[in-house]
């Protein structure tokens, strides 16, 4: 089956320094190699700076690739000519945004969004039909009674019920694949995994793929069909949840799962790497943008960038020392 | 020393609140966001204080600093700290208390801190308003608190934008630390960093508590985050204390429905994948709180005496130390929460 959406060497670069023929370039994606299937999530997981937002841009057409390429459903996005080639794939790539409290308009009902998605993404559906599928896709993100729920202004909802509301006008594009850019980070913890709950029932049963982006990995590994982790624009390590969570082969990897609080376990004393701070790639030279903080650091971290080889099927990691090039071979 | 149901009997408390009451005026009448809080908080003790967003968390840490501003105001009780009470302290004295007894870390430290000035003139300002030290003097301390949170003094003609978000944060901490207080309350000072950048701060936090001796009151919506460094924890619902108790019980054996749901809500990194449910519903609205005990609607175990009667903060029999807001603690009479709940309201 050849996957939903996938990117080739995807990189994007930005002008940096504010003067006006600054040539110093910051690379904030750098080959990046991702594919998302029909009926997956896919947790992009990094720290601040790592290219996690960049990537959801990218593929949201708000960023132009500085190289590479970004196919979906087998069509170079290039290659889109016309209102109608980019407003299908916006309806079929829709986005869902961090802050719930900004993101909808605060002088409009909740169906207003709603409705103008679908008269400009369905123009098809009569005023009736309209209504239908607004009821519909409220309650299909646990918004009840919908009747009520479409009637209410934006201020009178919780965060938790906004950000339901950010889902609720993304599917109501009959979306393909929805890209999250943090969408529990604003909530509170106790209605975060109600909101987790919702993205996996819209891939059980509206069978939409979603690129969940987040710094928290628990709840990727909660939500998440396969995971990526982000480290200074490249992709570090990737692989199914379980197998990569269970047995993580990059440094970074081990970083970030051992910084994660987690009252059931006992508290692991903090290394140098976590103090560290997480590099700006300004014009980068080759070699691991990890191995500043990097434990397992070895000469040839510093010169030849590590790309991602598989460990075990399906589950890579871009690492000199753990993922080295003679096993990739073996 | 154990403690009672009434901390305030506590003697050797740093930080004493009693039965503090905080209301916003709104045009529909008052609303009470901190509802006859008691709290107790001896030197050197890491006290962290959880609840969801609008449960009176913060509004509890203003009032303990006397930060509040209007429509918030002080409707009762008393903030003994070093034995004088806040509440009726004049301007002059509670200014003289303030940062060099009283430290506070707000939570955003971008905004927190002044764009346009450097860190060092930030440090100066603070100093200058408690003491008349010479240029010298005020350097010297200033490089001494930066080093002490890892940063390197050189940062002291930086510009809070040169900064990263973790480093800026530590700023933060530095300058709480000026004069070394007996307190510092930090209202989620690690909340806008990523997990790593956030461990590493608690353990920093953690290791200058230790080293210097000063008491922290910790305020977060993250329970697991403070799992680790907190000596008590004060769980928060609608304005109440629902559950008060030494760390480590309330993690492993939660006596409130409520902190039994919040630790629930967090996926785990480790063991085996369960699914969560969360808490259902949303906390209720303070200017009309439900009748009987507040977290009845979203309760799991929720029984029908729970709807009429409230509540009072009872301390469990069972494990010293710990105090439940639940009827199924109830001294006299407790009522019986193992059976299923007769019908769960929220939706």
């Amino acid at each position: 089956m050849s996957p939903l959406l996938e990117t080739k060497d995807l990189s994007r670069h930005f002008k940096v320094g504010g003067k006006l023929f600054s040539h110093r370039l910051l690379h904030a994606v750098d080959d990046v190699n991702l594919t998302i299937n029909e009926r997956e999530i896919v947790a992009l997981v990094g720290e601040s700076g790592s290219g996690k937002s960049t990537m959801a841009r990218l593929l949201a057409q708000v960023y132009k690739p500085t190289a590479g390429q970004i196919t979906f459903q087998g069509k170079d996005l290039a290659q889109l000519r016309g209102r109608k080639q980019h407003l299908q794939y916006r309806s079929d790539v829709p986005m869902v945004f961090q802050d719930p409290f900004a993101s909808l308009n605060p002088v409009y009902k909740v169906s207003h969004g709603i409705k103008r998605g679908l008269k400009l993404h369905r123009p098809e559906l009569s005023a009736q039909e309209r209504h239908q599928e607004l009821l519909r896709v409220v309650a299909a993100v646990g918004l009840n009674p919908p009747e009520e729920i479409i009637e209410r202004y934006p201020y009178e909802l919780s965060g938790g019920q906004r950000q339901r509301i950010g889902f609720a006008q993304a599917l109501a594009y009959r979306p393909k694949l929805i890209l999250a850019d943090e969408p529990v980070s604003m909530l509170d913890v106790s209605i975060r995994i109600g909101l987790l709950n919702v993205m996996a029932k819209l891939r059980d049963e509206e069978g939409v793929s979603i690129l969940y982006i987040t710094h928290d990995i628990a709840s990727a590994r909660y939500v998440s069909d396969r995971v990526m982790v982000m480290y200074g624009g490249h992709v570090v390590e990737s692989g199914p949840t379980e197998s990569l969570l269970a047995d993580p082969q990059h440094p970074y990897t081990q970083l970030l799962l051992s910084a994660v609080p987690d009252p059931r376990a006992p508290l692991e004393v903090t290394t140098e790497a976590a103090k560290a701070e997480p590099p700006a790639v300004i014009d980068p030279k080759p070699g691991c943008r990890f191995r500043a903080r990097c434990p397992l650091a070895v000469d040839v971290c510093a010169h030849v960038t590590p790309v991602l080889r598989p460990v075990v099927p399906e589950h890579a990691a871009a690492c000199h020392v753990t993922a080295p090039a003679e096993v990739a071979a073996a | 020393m154990t403690p009672t149901s009434r901390p305030s009997e506590d003697t050797a408390a740093l930080l004493d609140v009693r039965d503090l009451r905080i209301v916003y005026d709104s045009p529909r009448g008052p609303v009470e966001a901190c509802s006859g809080v008691n709290l107790t908080v001896r030197p050197g003790e890491f006290v962290g204080i959880v609840g969801e967003s609008g449960c009176g968390k913060s509004t509890l840490l203003f009032g303990i600093a006397q930060l509040h501003t209007a429509p918030a105001r002080i409707a009762g009780g008393e903030v003994l700290f070093l034995g004088k009470d806040l509440v009726t302290l004049p301007p002059k004295e509670l200014g003289d208390l303030r940062w060099r007894n009283l430290a506070v870390v707000m939570q955003s430290a971008m905004n927190a801190l002044n764009p346009v000035r450097t860190i060092g003139d930030q440090f100066e300002d603070a100093i200058l308003a408690h003491e008349k030290w010479t240029d010298e003097r005020i350097r010297e301390r200033s490089a001494e608190v930066l080093r002490l949170v890892a940063i390197d003094p050189v940062h002291l003609g930086s510009y809070p934008h040169q900064l990263s978000g973790g480093m800026r944060q530590r700023a933060m901490i530095a300058m709480a630390l000026l004069f070394t207080p007996d307190l510092i309350v930090m209202d989620e000072p690690t909340s806008a960093l990523d997990v790593v950048a956030q461990r590493s701060l608690m353990v920093q936090i953690k290791e200058l508590q230790q080293k210097l001796g000063f008491a922290v009151v910790f305020v977060t919506h993250d329970m697991s985050l403070v799992s680790h460094f907190s000596d008590r924890l004060l769980v928060m619902y609608a304005g109440q204390v629902v559950e008060f108790g030494p760390t480590r019980t309330v993690f492993d054996t939660p006596s409130h429905p409520y902190s039994r749901s919040l630790l629930d809500a967090f996926p785990s990194i480790r063991g085996p994948k369960v699914p969560l449910l969360g808490i259902p519903g949303d906390p209720p609205n303070l200017a009309d709180p439900p009748a009987g005990c507040r977290f009845n609607p979203r309760c799991p175990v929720v029984q029908d005496a729970c709807r009429s009667e409230a509540p009072e903060l009872y301390p469990l029999e069972a494990s010293p130390g710990v105090q439940s807001r639940c009827l199924a603690h109830r001294p006299t009479d407790p009522i019986d929460i193992s059976s299923p709940a007769t019908e769960v309201t929220a939706s």
